[in-house]
């Protein structure tokens, strides 16, 4: 056969080619060890030698000519068969995802990470304490001595006649606080934890529930600071738009004392069934630190001065998130919780 | 309970709307909780023009009354008084009467009835007894306007604030002067006393009686005598007093004592005389010394009470409730009248063991002013003269030890304003303190003011001064500022840092965070009890449901698991961080987690199911978060309430800190698995992080196969493992177990990763140590290699 006929063959060969395997096998017969172009290499010797020059160059342009077409078909099916492997391989993007879950927090919790957040930014450690705790740290250095009426208000799980108990408040963590910083040093904390009070359990009581306290002892603190404080943390935790005010108010550890009331989140103080129609919710009782618990602790109230504020986080979280009932927070269930692992990455832009 | 009509006679207030007066009086500190009035809409004065019987009741009548509209009403009336001309209280339809009781127009025994005419006990204003309802109806004076509002022409119309008892700074605010004088302080208006005149008869008190205290608990006491009282009905505008905030009348002596307490905060105690004999011994009780009180009970004393004798019986338990022997009767002429003060907290406890809160122990257990104990005995003498015409005796039996010496606040106007943040100018202060009835002088610019007495709740300190000036001068003119403090970060401090990164880390893992109570029942506390620690019982629990306080947290979440499994919740992954106490009061924290059902869901393909190892790949996560990484083990538990064959021990540093497995059959049906730690445990040092280069040269990974006892653990086997194989063996990895095997065996397949992080190892030598390691796990243990 000569070149020509060879070319005519290959023209025709590849012309039928249907696939991969049937393009390898012309690849065999053309270019194998025994192929038809490779075996027309050995006949070069049977040239004379004034042609072999021109033979040999016929024999490689003949080789480029099949291994051009070869690639170009060989990309061709290539393609097409990929292209078939991948529509096999499509799904049905519509059906269910596999659930992979992270873990919500409680509620209570959530929100409690929030307030926590908010006052470290203003430099307050978070601190705990015992909840078996010592009457004297829960009461008496509060400025509570045994018989006096506030403890009235406070009805208390005791453990060991009158001495050991489950701390109806966490206030014992700011004397333990205060103790440990020896009257020099500077105090910012927030202590959030649980607390115990003989009430009975609705929708609105709990003989467990959680309080967050905070305590500031610095120089020259006032009830100016504590209303500042406030507008921070509320801002932040109801939106830019609530205000915050100042009623006196009455307790033994603080004096002068008051209330802050924030006006209604919801109605912007219109009045709503959430504020009862006073365009104000009260959110906690703070004041000026007595001077009695600071001696108490340590504290010259003549060069210290601070203030002490605390609320009821399930209260809190109750007018957030719109709960009525506080038993939620303690009787958890997870079709409800599922809803709280996420963020709220929008707020208060 | 404070009645603004009542308050009226001490202040003028005429002027205010008291709706308006009580937001005042709350902003300024005094919680008022309700505004209450006893207005009644529909109630009219009028006329009966004509009174016929009722055509089909003997008893009934029927009469047309003008009540000042066009038409004459028709009303069926059974009172047997009703007559034609009468002026009568009419509640016409759309009525509302206390008890919630509406007036409707309706048909009466077949005649048309449109409201009815009421006696005063219908309408609150009276006590319903015998006595009032014999009355019968109404009858108002014959020149009553018809038309009117009768509660308004009577002078009955009340408004009531309730007060927050518990948000509370002392009790000058519970009675009606005390109310008067923060009024007067709000409106800048002077409080006017009530009469507290009377004369005085030649006979002496002191030719009668005489007193003995015996106690330091009763540092004041003062009594005077009245004889020849009458007893009889009170006046209407006491016993309507007294009613309108909820006390019930009496006798007119009895209600004079109730009366002035209100008026004047102090308890006063009436003993018949008579029957008391002529001394008075006021002393600590003896333990177990007994008295009948006024309510007929027996009472045991401790020798914490005070008592009060006439010698030799106890005839009164002091400030808490009189004795029956000596009570004031309807037969009663003489009467001793105690005012005292007593130890506020001997009181309080008294009242607390005898479960005998009253009007009088709630008054004393607060504290009292000695200027208004003597007040209310010149009160008391003068209403028993004006109304039970009782000839006063001269004189008064006294013990006085009590300190008189004024509490004195002395401070810069700076001192103030430091305080709460703003400038008040100096004269606004005098004005404030003006407005309190505070007297005051100011030397070199430092004020001196003297706190009268009725303020018990005023310290000798500047901050007191600062909460009266600012409550008066107003908080809304605070403006906020910020402390101006050192910058800082602050930070979770201590245990708190650990519950909350761990807490993180076991959301992140997928666990969901759940709160449960502290106290728990006795059983419940016993139904996994792996540690067996005692347990503190509350003394006085609220029930045995929350009586004792946890030391193990899985109870809890087994709850909350059945609890959200009664829900019908498939997959339960929670988890808890809290403290527990044991019997020493002994502290910990701890975590503890509960898993069940799927960990990754897919219902259609295929989930993955929480199982023993699933749990341990959490749990190794938190340790290796922590820092541990091989430091901990997990060993074959006996914790019994845990199934024996899917539990373990976990250990750090050989020490248990947890426990975990499958939740015992018996105990749980369904596959749940607990797993508790240590927080305590867990809050130890480990080394701070540092970068350690990946080696740069490669690994070479030998695999092999051992036939092993069913029982015998791969740890075990790897224990040997990692002994035989020494430096050079990096990693050991178990990528088969096969449990089919016979004659109780199995395989465990590893595939062993061998590495020098400084050259390239040769075929040469890992094959040395390789062969090593087979020949001392097939000769030091009963192992055979099945494959490699």
């Amino acid at each position: 056969m000569n070149i020509e006929d060879i070319k005519k063959e290959i023209e025709k060969d590849l012309s039928s080619v249907k696939d991969l395997k049937s393009l390898n096998e012309l690849h065999i017969k053309y270019l194998s060890k025994k192929g038809i172009i490779t075996e027309l290499n050995s006949k070069i010797k049977d040239v004379p030698n004034d042609k072999k020059k021109e033979f040999g160059m016929e024999v490689n342009s003949l080789r480029n000519y099949f291994n051009e077409k070869y690639n170009a078909i060989k990309e061709r099916l290539e393609t097409e068969e990929l292209n078939k492997k991948l529509e096999s391989e499509s799904i049905d993007i519509s059906l269910p995802a596999t659930k992979v879950s992270v873990g919500s927090p409680n509620i209570l919790e959530k929100l409690i990470e929030e307030v926590e957040d908010i006052f470290m930014s203003m430099g307050y450690d978070v601190v705990d304490g015992p909840e078996v705790e010592e009457d004297k740290y829960n009461f008496e250095m509060l400025n509570i001595p045994k018989g006096h009426p506030a403890r009235d208000a406070q009805d208390t799980f005791y453990i060991e006649g009158e001495e050991i108990l489950l701390r109806s408040q966490t206030s014992p963590v700011q004397v333990r606080t205060m103790l440990k910083g020896k009257g020099e040093k500077p105090i910012r904390v927030i202590c959030p934890g649980k607390t115990y009070r003989r009430d009975d359990d609705d929708a609105t009581h709990s003989h467990q529930f959680m309080q967050i306290e905070g305590l500031l002892v610095d120089k020259d603190i006032s009830l100016s600071d504590l209303k500042g404080t406030f507008e921070v943390a509320f801002k932040k935790l109801f939106g830019n738009d609530v205000e915050v005010r100042l009623r006196p108010s009455y307790y033994q550890f603080t004096e002068p004392s008051v209330e802050a009331d924030i006006s209604c989140f919801n109605c912007k103080g219109k009045g709503c069934n959430i504020c009862k129609h006073t365009g104000w919710i009260t959110i906690v009782g703070a004041g000026i630190v007595h001077p009695n618990v600071l001696r108490m602790s340590g504290y010259d109230p003549d060069v210290w001065s601070g203030f002490a504020f605390g609320f009821g986080a399930e209260r809190v979280a109750m007018l957030k998130y719109g709960i009525n009932d506080l038993r939620v927070f303690y009787n958890t269930d997870l079709r409800e919780v599922n809803n709280f692992d996420r963020g709220e990455l929008d707020n208060n832009d | 309970m404070i009645n603004l009509e009542w308050v009226k006679d001490y202040i003028d207030i005429s002027d205010q709307d008291l709706h308006e007066l009580a937001v005042k009086i709350t902003e300024a500190g005094i919680n008022i909780e309700k505004v209450i009035t006893n207005k009644i809409d529909n109630l009219v004065i009028g006329e009966v023009k004509s009174c016929v019987d009722h055509p089909n009741s003997d008893h009934l009548h029927l009469c047309q009354v003008d009540v000042g509209k066009d038409e004459l009403q028709q009303i069926v009336c059974g009172a047997p008084n009703v007559r034609e001309g009468l002026k009568v209280i009419v509640a016409l339809p759309g009525t509302v009467l206390p008890g919630d009781f509406a007036i409707k127009a309706s048909k009466i025994r077949g005649v048309e009835s449109n409201g009815m005419i009421c006696a005063l006990y219908e309408l609150g204003l009276e006590e319903k007894n015998e006595e009032t309802y014999a009355k019968g109806i109404e009858e108002l004076k014959d020149n009553a306007p018809v038309g009117k509002d009768p509660l308004v022409y009577l002078g009955l119309e009340d408004t009531l604030y309730e007060l927050d008892i518990h948000k509370h700074r002392n009790n000058d605010c519970y009675y009606h002067i005390g109310f008067a004088y923060e009024i007067s302080a709000i409106l800048n208006r002077k409080v006017k006393l009530p009469d507290l005149s009377y004369s005085e008869d030649k006979d002496n008190i002191n030719n009668h009686f005489k007193l003995e205290v015996d106690t330091p608990k009763c540092p004041y006491y003062l009594a005077k005598m009245v004889t020849n009282v009458e007893i009889k009905e009170s006046p209407d505008f006491i016993k309507r007093r007294l009613l309108s905030v909820g006390m019930r009348p009496i006798n007119n002596v009895v209600d004079i004592s109730n009366y002035v307490m209100l008026e004047f905060g102090q308890p006063l105690h009436f003993f018949d005389k008579d029957t008391l004999g002529d001394k008075i011994l006021v002393r600590d009780a003896k333990d177990g010394e007994e008295i009948t009180t006024l309510d007929n009970k027996e009472r045991t004393l401790r020798s914490s009470d005070i008592i009060i004798t006439d010698g030799k019986k106890p005839v009164c338990i002091a400030g808490v409730m009189g004795g029956l022997n000596t009570e004031v009767e309807p037969t009663t002429k003489n009467i001793l009248i105690e005012a005292a003060i007593f130890d506020p907290v001997s009181i309080r406890y008294t009242a607390s063991h005898l479960d005998l809160r009253s009007e009088a122990s709630i008054r004393y257990g607060k504290g009292l002013s000695y200027e208004y104990t003597n007040y209310a005995l010149d009160r008391a003498c003068h209403l028993l003269e004006k109304y039970a015409n009782a000839t006063v005796l001269s004189g008064t039996v006294k013990h006085d030890k009590i300190d008189k010496t004024p509490k004195v606040v002395e401070f810069y106007p700076i001192d103030v304003d430091k305080m709460l943040g703003i400038k008040i100018d100096e004269d606004i202060m005098k004005h404030e303190l003006e407005r309190l009835d505070f007297p005051y002088t100011i030397k070199d610019g430092k004020f001196k003011v003297t706190i009268p007495s009725r303020r018990l709740d005023i310290e000798s300190n500047v901050n007191d001064i600062a909460e009266e000036i600012g409550r008066l001068y107003g908080y809304q003119n605070i403006k906020g500022t910020l402390p101006k403090i050192e910058l800082k970060r602050g930070e979770y401090v201590g245990d708190v840092k650990y519950r909350k990164a761990i807490s993180k880390r076991l959301r992140s893992l997928g666990l969901n965070e759940v709160k449960t109570y502290t106290l728990v029942s006795p059983s419940m506390a016993a139904s996994f009890d792996y540690e067996e620690k005692e347990k503190i019982t509350l003394p006085n629990p609220m029930s045995i449901d929350k009586s004792v306080i946890r030391t193990s947290l899985i109870p809890s979440l087994l709850n909350t698991y059945n609890y959200n499994k009664a829900r019908k919740v498939e997959d339960i992954n929670i988890y808890e961080i809290a403290k527990t106490y044991d019997k020493s009061y002994n502290e910990e924290s701890k975590i503890a987690f509960l898993m069940k059902g799927n960990y990754v869901t897919n219902p259609w393909k295929g989930s993955i199911k929480v199982d023993f190892y699933l749990m341990k790949g959490i749990v190794e996560s938190i340790l290796d978060y922590l820092g541990f990484k091989n430091r901990y083990s997990f060993v074959k538990s006996n914790v019994s309430d845990l199934h024996p064959g899917v539990s373990a021990d976990i250990l750090l540093d050989r020490k248990r800190i947890g426990i975990m497995g499958r939740v015992h059959p018996k105990k749980c049906s369904d596959e749940v698995y607990v797993c508790e730690l240590s927080l305590n445990a867990l809050m130890t040092k480990v080394k701070p992080l540092k970068y350690k280069e990946a080696s740069k040269y490669p690994t070479i990974v030998k695999d092999v196969a051992f036939i092993v006892p069913k029982s015998m653990s791969s740890s075990e086997v790897e224990t040997v493992i990692k002994k035989a194989g020494g430096r050079l063996l990096s990693e050991i990895n178990v990528f088969d177990v096969y449990e089919k095997l016979d004659n109780d065996k199995k395989s465990i397949a590893y595939n062993l990763t061998f590495m020098d992080s400084n050259r390239t190892l040769t075929d040469e030598e890992v094959m040395n140590v390789f062969d090593n390691i087979i020949k001392k796990v097939t000769t030091s243990l009963d192992v055979e290699l099945r494959d490699k």
